[in-house]
């Protein structure tokens, strides 16, 4: 691994990415929780712990693929036109959940309210799935030509290997949003969402079991890139599981602060084994690995790598300040007031 | 319908359907900057109740403004990835950029502004307004810069990679070379050379100079032109929702502070749009006559061209239905346009003189030459057609586009004027109810103007992609085919629809509650309550 400007750039767009994941991750689970309580006040209480902040997180999304157009524009434009259709699924579920959140309360009938909850838990758990299921696929590789098009269909995304991987992701924004709304909430409602702490992060962690497993027994190139680096993701692994284990000690110790902190880096080591086997690839190809797009063929010139490295360095702490100051003001358990959702 | 003009049709109704959001935005944000200065300014508790009701239609606006933009930005990937690996090292920065210095600070500082009114002082408040006015137009200003550097690229060169085997021979970049290892690199290409089909996947455009790509010939006109477009919808949106309290005689002085601040607005802004929209008009003319040609139904080269104001454009077509030119009967001003393309409106005479290139001649057989090498001078002429834009339909938004500014200014005008004599305030009169009404309608018509300006600028500009450099049938994506986007087409347009019924049924709903006085919150400390609340303020409650 040399540090050339690919390489910062390789983790700029990691940095955006899990960015993404750790922060829109809890709104996109708390889509998939909301499914599992009927009564509206509870609804209401999970919506309006991300109420103020779910706009932002999303702009992590756009900002990371901002970004990948900028730093890597073959990955940009192999990946979402050769996932177009799960690629417009995602966008489709995507605008629905902000409808679905934007719209609920603005009219107080139970029928109205019901049905955008539903839209809004269904496109949540969407967006999470089709999320994990394209990571699946750029790690397990897909089918591309020489000229670094995609050769596969829509269904050739949808292998089970992918669709493991779909809902790991799913299960870790589950438990992700659990100890969020742990954090948010109080009283009864806390004690409901540390039992089902109970649940959701077993339930992670035997998809993230499993989905080693798999890793190790699957494809020849995936085994013998594990092989490889194995000590770095032994170790990545290690202190994954760790971190994820400290979450229910500290839900049992009575520290939801801790206890979410705790699930971050469950998220950001979980990002960052997937971008340690994957460096310096960008989209594995598979079965002609030769045609894979890495940090080098699929980027802009040094030229534009240097000149944007620049404007993150000035941009990434103004976002990082106003990220922290926004969690630092609507921190606190949430109250509903009249500008609610 | 093949994938590119599927492609253009999902584009075309993306990206309207979008811009449909982000001129309230920016026009409302500069509104609330007004707002909010007079409500620390003056402590009166109708600006915070006037704040929190123009406030809570911002974030409705805001919140399907990102929901529809989202798709803006993956869409070069998702459907024109060719144009994506083309631009990618100049054009990818502009969005990336937008995305971090613009929408952090929206988004976050929006979220004080709508959930914060128990949180943070006024004067916290004002500065998160003006944070997320600046957030708005910082926007604005990035994706200006992209699109005007595909109006006008500039600074940068064009490249051909190449597969360099270890013997140093050098490949054409899609060869398969198997398991042979290779490097790749980029050989920089002359500065005149102009794209071939044949180069399509192997030529990228690459970054030179960034302040000139950044800065290129049409940015600052464009964006000037587009941000007071912006300004002025904004401000009519404010003054039909004023309009109809004040002919419903609700929340009467409520409407009357929002009219005097969105009239003034909008007067100042269409004027100084006049100014702008000459200026843009003339970069068109330097920079990209075959437009101008095209959006004032010229045909032949001339001097003292009339400017047109209405009238019907068609094609002339020869027996065997070829386009070879254009039948224009319109009604317009003699040599103004000649005039205002020369810029010297205090020597009309000699200004008349100046020539006014027409479509036959454009765009140059230099150009031409260099992208049909084989082709004989009679082939050329027929294929520059083939270069034309669609005149027919320019000619009638750009004009439809002036008309609706002039019709926007005269309701601004008026509307100080009843302001300045307080005519305004006689709802009682006929004259003043149907001028209300009027006002009423105005959005719509800025809404219609913006669009067809857009249509303008981006029909204008084709067949190309990035002005004279790719041409839009050669930016599509090579792997997506034609019932894929038709689906989504399918799709966007449902949500789309569903997203406009949504917003009309909840602005209307908003609009006729209209602004409320705030509620006190018992739990917060005095200095953090609502002026309106505060001890030491008597009277104002």
């Amino acid at each position: 691994m040399t540090m050339d400007l690919n390489t910062i750039w390789f983790g700029l767009v990691g940095i955006l990415l899990t960015g993404y994941a750790v922060l829109d991750g809890f709104d996109l689970g708390t889509g998939t929780l909301l499914l599992f309580t009927k009564d509206d006040h509870e609804r209401r209480i999970f919506l309006n712990a991300i109420g103020p902040i779910w706009n932002g997180n999303e702009v992590w999304l756009v900002t990371g693929g901002g970004a990948l157009f900028a730093a890597f524009p073959n990955v940009y434009a192999s990946v979402f036109s050769g996932f177009y259709d799960a690629f417009i699924l995602l966008l489709f579920a995507l605008i629905f959940r902000a409808v679905g959140i934007e719209f609920r309360s603005r009219h107080p009938s139970p029928r109205w309210r019901r049905t955008w909850d539903v839209a809004f838990a269904v496109s949540s758990f969407v967006s999470a799935l089709l999320i994990g299921v394209a990571m699946g696929n750029l790690l397990r590789g897909i089918p591309l030509s020489a000229t670094q098009e995609y050769q596969g269909d829509f269904l050739t995304l949808l292998n089970p290997y992918s669709l493991l991987v779909g809902l790991t992701s799913v299960s870790l924004m589950t438990m992700h949003a659990n100890l969020y709304l742990i954090l948010k909430t109080e009283g009864e409602l806390q004690k409901k969402l540390e039992r089902w702490a109970r649940r959701t992060v077993p339930a992670y962690l035997g998809c993230f079991a499993l989905l080693n497993a798999v890793t190790l027994a699957s494809e020849r190139h995936l085994q013998d890139r594990v092989y490889d680096r194995r000590w770095l993701l032994a170790v990545l692994c290690v202190a994954s599981v760790a971190v994820t284990f400290n979450i229910l000690r500290e839900v049992r110790r009575n520290c939801p602060g801790r206890a979410f902190i705790s699930s971050c880096l469950s998220i950001i080591t979980m990002m960052t084994l997937f971008a340690a086997t994957m460096y310096p690839q960008l989209v594995m190809s598979y079965p002609n690995l030769q045609h894979s797009l890495d940090i080098y063929n699929g980027a802009s010139t040094d030229k534009s790598l240097r000149f944007m490295f620049v404007v993150a360095l000035l941009g990434v702490p103004l976002v990082l300040v106003y990220t922290i100051s926004i969690y630092y003001m609507f921190r606190g358990k949430v109250t509903l007031t009249e500008e609610s959702y | 319908m093949n994938v590119e003009t599927l492609s253009r049709i999902q584009f075309a109704l993306t990206a309207s359907f979008h811009f449909v959001f982000p001129p309230m935005t920016i026009g409302l944000g500069v509104f609330l900057v007004v707002l909010q200065t007079l409500r620390v300014v003056t402590r009166k508790p109708l600006y915070v109740e006037l704040a929190r009701f123009w406030t809570k239609v911002f974030g409705l606006i805001f919140a399907i403004g990102v929901a529809t933009g989202i798709p803006m930005e993956f869409q070069f990937g998702t459907n024109w990835a060719s144009y994506a690996r083309f631009v990618g090292d100049i054009f990818g920065s502009p969005l990336a950029i937008e995305g971090i210095y613009a929408f952090f600070m929206e988004s976050g500082f929006l979220a004080l502004l709508l959930f914060g009114w128990n949180r943070i002082g006024p004067k916290w408040h004002l500065f998160s307004t003006c944070m997320v006015a600046l957030g708005a137009h910082f926007s604005a200003i990035w994706i200006l810069v992209a699109n005007s550097w595909m109006q006008t690229p500039a600074g940068f060169h064009l490249a051909r990679q190449v597969k360099v085997t270890a013997d140093g021979t050098q490949y054409p970049v899609a060869t398969d070379l198997g398991t042979q290892a290779f490097t790749l690199t980029e050989v920089a290409l002359p500065r005149d050379y102009v794209v071939q089909p044949a180069d399509l996947g192997q030529v990228r455009a690459v970054i030179d100079n960034f302040t000139e790509a950044i800065l290129n010939p049409s940015t600052l006109d464009r964006l000037f032109h587009t941000i007071l477009a912006c300004w002025i919808t904004g401000a009519f949106v404010v003054i039909a929702i004023s309009a109809w309290w004040l002919r419903r005689r609700r929340h009467v002085e409520a409407a009357q502070i929002s009219l005097r601040i969105a009239l003034t607005m909008a007067l100042i802004s269409s004027v100084l749009q006049m100014l702008s929209g000459d200026s843009t008009a003339r970069g068109v003319a330097r920079f990209q006559p075959t437009k101008l040609a095209a959006m004032e139904g010229l045909e032949r080269t001339r001097t003292e061209a009339p400017l047109g104001l209405v009238g019907w454009v068609s094609w002339r077509r020869d027996s065997a239905g070829q386009i070879t030119g254009l039948e224009s009967k319109t009604v317009g001003v003699p040599a103004l346009l000649s005039i205002l393309v020369s810029g010297d409106f205090l020597h009309p005479a000699t200004a008349a003189q100046t020539e006014v290139k027409g479509l036959l001649d454009l765009p140059s057989t230099q150009l031409l030459r260099a992208r049909h090498p084989q082709a004989t001078e009679a082939e050329l002429n027929q294929l520059r057609p083939k270069y034309w834009p669609n005149s027919p339909i320019l000619f009638q938004t750009y004009h439809l586009m002036i008309a609706l500014g002039m019709v926007l200014l005269g309701l601004a005008v008026l509307g100080c004027w009843g302001l300045w004599t307080g005519q305004l305030w006689q709802v009682d009169r006929p004259v003043v109810r149907y001028f209300l009404a009027a006002l009423m309608l105005s959005p719509f018509l800025a809404h219609v103007a913006t669009q067809a300006g857009w249509f303008t600028a981006e029909l204008g500009r084709q067949p190309w992609a990035v002005f004279e450099v790719l041409k839009t049938s050669e930016a599509t994506s090579a792997v997506v085919r034609a019932p894929q986007v038709l689906r989504s087409i399918i799709l966007f347009t449902l949500i789309y629809l569903l997203l406009s019924a949504l917003f009309i049924t909840m602005l209307t709903k908003m609009v006729r509650q209209g602004p409320q006085p705030l509620v006190l919150n018992e739990s917060l400390p005095e200095r953090w309550q609502p002026l309106s609340h505060r001890a030491g303020h008597p009277g104002e409650i």
